[in-house]
């Protein structure tokens, strides 16, 4: 076929009017976290004493640095669904959390007795969380990852691993609602753990699934 | 590439996503002539025949098009365009030679060298074209290849405008998947 007759038949099938890369993620992430949190209230629901342990530091800083991860993780994603678009502020934004969760883990060493630092990091529900994060994550990942797809991810694998990092983040955020350990030192090593599967999984997906 | 070319490029794309179909497709044709010297230097660096040529440049058309909504058009669209580009020709020389990278830098230079060719073809086209399912492939031949219009089309086939446009699209997504999947 000419050149100039596949250029004929794509202006006679031009359409002028499209959704923005945003929107389109707006939208599937939205849809798939109504179904991860619909998940979540149907299994897990809140812990009974949700709204007492909103009124402490650790809950709260629990909940907001995993809404932080996925809102960071979502702008990165979004600018390596569009070719040719910097990625440079992204990657270092998405540090934010990670760092941020570091200073909560050396200032938690310092209010902490070193008698009690290994109870802190074990928890008491640390299978549960490793467990349901990263099934809560699924629905996020496979609506952030559709959403690529119908975008042009020229990193196939990291912008894969975005999405895992978005879905992670916010299914971390829905089952830190049910998870009573709340310290810094538990969230960093299970929380950590669990988005880091999402994240891989999201890689490798990415690879297979984001060709175009 | 000159400031007016550069401006040139992406006003083009506005005005074609304002609803001018000429210009959208004046647009087409001055990426594929300005890719061709860059798909032919990608190619002989990877010590490829030129005979691909067409084939890329058909496939970089193809995505440009089917990905236009990943533009942002407050910005220059060059940069998009140069990405897909490196993108599709990375690809192209994974998919036959196995792993590959491939600094393309030049892409920039190029619209100076442009010309036009209108005869220049891609045998990779014509060969998915066929394998494409009946339908489909009697539109889109008609439009691309006989240059009749949609409305010609509908009435050729005693399909509604509608569903011509439907079939169309469905073409050239498929053609672009059958390509990319060799």
């Amino acid at each position: 076929m000419r050149t100039d007759d596949l250029v004929h038949a794509l202006a006679a099938d031009h359409a002028p009017t499209h959704p923005s890369t945003g929107r389109k993620f707006a939208v599937a992430i939205a849809i798939g976290f109504a179904i991860s949190a619909s998940l979540f209230w149907v299994t897990l629901g809140p812990r009974p004493d949700i709204a007492e342990a909103a009124m402490t530091v650790r809950f709260d800083f629990k909940i907001a640095e995993a809404l932080l991860l996925a809102a960071t993780a979502i702008a990165l994603a979004v600018r390596l669904a569009q070719p040719g678009a910097g990625t440079a502020l992204q990657k270092w934004v998405v540090a934010l959390a990670p760092v941020l969760l570091a200073v909560a883990v050396v200032a938690e060493l310092f209010t902490v007795p070193a008698s009690q630092w290994q109870t802190k990091l074990v928890g008491s529900m640390s299978m549960m969380c490793i467990t349901a994060i990263p099934l809560l994550s699924l629905p996020l990942l496979m609506a952030t990852l559709l959403a690529l797809r119908q975008s042009a991810p020229t990193k196939r694998g990291t912008a894969g691993a975005m999405a895992g990092l978005v879905a992670g983040g916010l299914a971390a955020a829905l089952y830190g609602m049910q998870c009573i350990d709340d310290s810094p030192l538990f969230v960093a090593t299970w929380y950590t753990l669990s988005i880091g599967a999402v994240t891989a999984l999201g890689a490798v997906l990415g690879r297979w699934l984001l060709r175009w | 590439m000159s400031e007016r070319g550069t401006t040139g490029w992406s006003d083009l794309m506005r005005a074609a996503n304002g609803g001018d179909a000429e210009a959208y497709e004046r647009l087409l044709r001055q990426v594929a002539a300005a890719l061709r010297p860059v798909v032919r230097r990608g190619l002989a660096r990877a010590g490829r025949s030129g005979a691909d040529i067409e084939d890329v440049v058909q496939e970089v058309l193809l995505a440009v098009h089917l990905k236009q909504h990943t533009w942002d058009s407050a910005r220059p669209i060059e940069p998009w365009i140069h990405a897909i580009a490196r993108y599709k020709l990375v690809d192209v020389l994974r998919r036959r030679d196995g792993n590959f990278d491939l600094p393309i830098e030049e892409f920039s230079e190029t619209l100076a060298a442009e010309e036009e060719s209108p005869r220049l073809s891609s045998g990779e086209a014509e060969r998915h074209l066929a394998q494409l399912p009946a339908g489909q492939r009697a539109v889109v031949q008609a439009i691309a290849v006989d240059g009749a219009s949609i409305a010609d089309v509908a009435a050729r086939f005693d399909m509604s405008a509608g569903a011509v446009r439907v079939a169309l699209h469905r073409g050239l997504t498929a053609l672009a998947r059958n390509l990319r999947e060799g």
